[in-house]
């Protein structure tokens, strides 16, 4: 038998939380330390599964197969293809670089770095599961830690509000789906939640148009489609930094993740049906995610309706069903990830300091913080889709796959590129040049070396995707390939 | 040595992003250490271009020194580099400018090492848009450049000058003109990156050297929106990738953000923006438009005629109208820029024919020209500047007595741009009127009246400058020319001079490139 390496990763983070709540609460640095050997851990098998995946045999690898409830039709059940193992290597980088960032945290650690993990877990086990029973199951742990991190640890003006309301729309959103789900499993009556069974079970054309938007739009939700969004840049905001990089990193390639692994491949012809409003959706979150962006005067909120912003890109990839525009979203959910964790490590690092959060009061941290600046200015660069970062890699061929299916939408969703570039300067112009004010220039000073570690870790990677695109391209379009299959395409 | 010579445009491309790369390592506090490692470094991509230079052979039609590799296999696009007589015109004239712009530079005190490092990642854009033989890969070449020169402006620009935006909110200047240029050109280059995706998706690739076949020979395109027809849709595209080049250019009317971004970018910012980026946006004429739209070129090219002889006289009037000193220059280049667009829209209509090929000749040499002159122009007005402090006309007078090396200078300089025969802008503008005369005779006779006024607006600027009374506050308080400053003019008046004299040398690539590709 092989090494069980996709259960490892699955199971480490969670351990690891366990572990450290046997710690006792006063000994903080030995809390740090595990979390960051359990961080490590997890991203070197991540990144061992992501470059030891075999483009030339595809399909799914690293298949793991136990018997839960065999009466049910339930099994634990895990493997990566070219689509999740971006995703799975995405994870553990969040996890990594958002210890490293969560260095400094003071109150209760412990416990904090305890819930992340489970959290990290339920990400993992998303990514992974094979069985749509597993796959809510992890789902529900990514999503229900959320709530209580948001709750202790936020920000202490909107926490309680924003973590309701994001924990709400989140469950309903996947109650919504699991319908879905469960439809699925008692009409194929394959006895089976298995979704490699489930894909070849057939569903009428009416049924798969009828549920296609339960299942599609009940995880779009966690996704940030619009008008389900709301959620998002609350919860973004009022979540404490590392969180915040867990949620708009990776939390919402969870919901797109499980809207195209669900919906889209186990019901292609509702996609089908349903893609035009999907395009429409998308379209209004990019464009409208864009200039809402734009006049937002806290720095949080405009990184938080970027990601709204962002995540439309992913739809609208998602909806144009061909080659480019889904290798293009798989792109960019990686990209977008690693870009938007550095947002908001960044504008952490820049509140722990100023304590404030208003663009018109910040100003001349680039004096105080360099790395931080640099590592903001690239990170911005990304998100306006600047050539020769992972942005433009990811963003050109959603384009291209969306012209093919109808240019008008292309054309439109372009005007978003120019808005986002118009904000992205006009943040680091006001937050990191221009002049600093009195109260700034005495007392903030510069980040840690950690903190500067997980910047050029974030900053190194989108880079490198940028320049050399080939090394993700080549693995997600051959998962791409096996979902245009679904669809009678090569 | 074969090493060097089978990936010669890989090591010019990227020998100065290797170079930035070294400085991040270098401590920031070594000011000397930093500038002298730029300065050397951006030698070795000028050593190479001109190993390129003499083992480039003008009599080979289509391009030479090819380098194919695989970039980004998913959409069809790869790394695709070549060059032929029009190329290695600019690439020379990059490589040589870049190290004398560095040196320029030496008088940048804050920050030394971003700012180097900057420099030197605009040279690899800047080159990567010239070398390129992929449509996406120039397309990624051509936005990278805005990056470094945005900062370069915003950071290093003059710390004078307000500017009141809307809302009456004051920003400074040279915040509002870095801003403007890059929003300005990323906006006009989205037509551009659209027409790009329409073309990748019908035909699948973004090599040139396929596309130069394929594009203007399709007879039907994927995916038209509206039940366009293929002439209007190939119409629409035309424009797309005109107007993301004119605003390089930069052609009247797209020509507004220039004069801000110019005057407020630190000296070497624009002798770069002005010998080099404004080259971009012409040869992306040269290289895209006309090969790949050669009808829609031939239709279109009396509006582009127009429009290049709007910039030469209304660029001239303009000049003429400013009493700041580099706000002149930059207002000149518009006018010196038209020619090079007159050219290229007489070629396009009359493709193939003679005088085309004179026009065209001319065209690229003017390129090259004002890349020497307006380059040399803005250093001498930064040196101006670095002295007195101020940039209005009205403060300066009667300075050839105190500073008469700088004044010499100063004045051969401005010949070379007004265009006085002997030197290099005589020959380039003789050429592409010549050319352009018996094609399109009525626009080419009103350039004229620009051409009046480019010598009002020179002369205006040295009688304000080195002429009239002695302004007393400068007796005692100016110093001449230094050591450095002349290290960094003269290589420009030596090939002033030579291509003046005995423009062959540079005409002979330039003519048999043009011939092959436009005969």
């Amino acid at each position: 038998m092989q090494f069980p390496i996709l259960s490892v990763i699955v199971l480490t983070p969670i351990i690891a939380g366990m572990l450290i709540l046997l710690i006792p609460s006063d000994r903080k640095s030995e809390v740090r330390v595990l979390a960051l050997g359990a961080a490590i851990i997890a991203l070197m098998l991540s990144g061992w599964v992501y470059f030891n995946y075999d483009i030339s045999v595809g399909g799914y690898q690293f298949l793991e197969r136990y018997n839960w409830l065999p009466e049910l039709g339930i099994s634990y059940f895990v493997g990566v293809d070219g689509m999740n193992a971006p995703l799975v290597l995405l994870t553990g980088i969040v996890m990594f670089t958002g210890v490293l960032i969560s260095w400094g945290i003071d109150d209760r650690p412990r416990e904090f770095f305890a819930f992340l993990f489970i959290l990290a877990s339920g990400v993992f086990g998303v990514f992974v599961a094979q069985d749509l029973f597993m796959l809510f199951f992890f789902y529900e742990i990514a999503v229900f830690p959320m709530y209580l991190l948001i709750s202790i640890w936020g920000w202490i003006k909107t926490r309680e509000y924003a973590a309701m309301k994001l924990t709400l729309y989140l469950f309903i959103g996947s109650v919504i789906s699991l319908v879905g789900g469960l439809a699925m499993y008692f009409k194929s009556g394959l006895n089976t939640f298995d979704m490699i069974q489930l894909s070849q079970a057939n569903f009428s054309e009416s049924f798969q148009i009828f549920w296609f938007p339960f299942v599609f739009f009940g995880f779009a939700v966690l996704g940030g489609i619009f008008p389900f969004h709301n959620w998002s840049p609350d919860g973004h905001v009022a979540a404490p930094t590392a969180v915040s990089m867990f949620h708009a990193g990776v939390l919402m390639k969870l919901g797109a993740f499980a809207a195209l692994r669900v919906g889209i491949m186990l019901l292609p012809v509702g996609a089908e049906y349903w893609r035009w409003l999907i395009l429409v959706l998308a379209l209004i979150n990019i464009v409208y995610g864009a200039f809402i962006a734009m006049v937002q005067t806290d720095f949080k909120y405009v990184i938080g309706f970027s990601s709204v912003s962002h995540m439309g890109l992913v739809m609208f990839g998602f909806a144009t069903l061909n080659k480019e525009g889904l290798t293009g979203s798989g792109m960019q959910m990686f990209s977008h990830g690693v870009m938007t964790a550095l947002f908001f490590a960044v504008v952490g690092m820049v509140y722990d300091r100023a304590h404030t959060r208003e663009i018109g009061e910040l100003g001349g941290f680039s004096k105080k913080m360099p790395w931080v600046a640099v590592a903001f200015i690239i990170g911005g660069l990304v998100s306006m889709g600047m050539p020769g970062l992972s942005g433009f890699t990811a963003e050109f061929p959603i384009f291209m796959g969306v012209w093919q299916v109808q240019p008008i939408f292309a054309i439109i969703a372009s005007i978003s590129i120019v808005i986002t570039a118009s904000y992205i300067i006009r943040i680091i112009g006001r937050v990191f040049f221009g002049p600093m004010s009195e109260e700034f220039d005495h007392h903030v000073g510069d980040v840690t070396t950690l903190d500067k570690l997980a910047l050029v870790v974030l900053c190194v990677i989108m880079i490198t995707i940028g320049v050399f695109p080939s090394i993700m391209s080549g693995l997600v379009s051959s998962g791409v390939d096996r979902i245009l299959r679904l669809f009678g395409g090569a | 040595m074969d090493f060097v010579t089978n990936n010669i445009l890989t090591l010019i491309l990227f020998t100065p992003t290797l170079v930035a790369l070294f400085l991040l390592f270098l401590p920031s506090g070594e000011k000397k250490l930093l500038r002298w490692t730029a300065l050397l470094g951006s030698l070795i991509p000028f050593g190479f271009t001109l190993i390129l230079w003499f083992s480039f052979n003008k009599n080979i039609p289509g391009f030479q020194f090819e380098d194919q590799s695989l970039w980004y296999e998913a959409i069809g696009s790869s790394f695709h580099l070549g060059v032929d007589g029009l190329s290695l015109t600019m690439v020379l004239l990059t490589t040589l400018l870049t190290p004398i712009a560095l040196l320029a530079s030496f008088s940048i005190n804050e920050r030394v090492k971003p700012y180097m490092i900057l420099f030197l990642l605009l040279e690899t854009g800047m080159l990567g848009v010239f070398l390129s033989l992929d449509l996406l890969v120039f397309f990624v070449f051509w936005e990278i450049g805005l990056v470094p020169m945005y900062f370069l402006i915003n950071q290093w620009g003059s710390e004078k000058g307000e500017h009141e935006i809307w809302g009456g909110r004051k920003v400074s200047a040279r915040t509002y003109a870095s801003f403007k240029f890059i929003i300005y050109t990323m906006a006009g280059s989205l037509g551009l990156l659209l027409a790009i995706q329409m073309i990748g998706v019908s035909f699948g690739t973004f090599d040139l050297t396929q596309l130069f076949k394929l594009f203007p020979t399709a007879t039907q395109l994927d995916n038209i929106p509206f039940n366009l027809s293929l002439e209007t849709v190939k119409a629409i595209a035309f424009w797309a990738f005109v107007i993301a080049f004119a605003i390089k250019v930069p052609v009247w009317p797209f020509h507004t953000w220039l004069p801000d971004a110019h005057t407020e970018a630190p000296t070497a910012g624009s002798m770069i923006l002005a010998g080099v980026l404004l080259k971009l946006g012409a040869y992306g004429f040269l290289r895209l438009v006309l090969p790949l739209y050669p009808q829609e070129a031939h239709q279109y090219a009396g509006a582009l005629a127009f429009l290049a002889v709007m910039g030469i006289i209304f660029g001239a009037l303009a000049a003429y109208g400013q009493d700041d000193f580099k706000r002149l220059v930059a207002y000149s280049s518009v006018n010196h820029m038209g020619f090079v667009v007159l050219g290229i829209a007489a070629a396009a209509y009359a493709v193939g024919s003679e005088d085309a090929i004179l026009a065209l000749n001319g065209a690229v040499l003017q390129m090259f020209n004002h890349g020497l002159s307006a380059a040399g122009m803005f250093f001498l007005v930064g040196v101006l500047y670095e002295r007195a402090h101020t940039r209005n006309l009205n403060e300066y007078g009667g300075l050839f007595t105190l500073i008469p090396i700088y004044g010499g200078i100063l004045i051969f300089t401005s010949m070379a741009s007004l265009g006085l025969p002997g030197l290099n802008g005589f020959i380039s503008e003789f050429l592409v009127v010549r050319g352009s005369w018996p094609i399109f005779s009525m626009a080419t006779a009103l350039s004229m009246i620009g051409l009046f006024f480019t010598g009002a607006y020179i002369l205006k600027g040295i009688k304000k400058v080195l002429h009239g009374p002695t302004n007393e506050i400068w007796i005692g308080n100016i110093k001449e020319i230094n050591f450095r400053e002349l290290i960094v003019i003269s290589p420009l008046i030596v090939l002033m001079l030579w291509i003046g004299i005995w423009p062959a040398w540079i005409l002979d690539v330039i003519n048999s490139a043009m011939k092959m590709l436009f005969g």
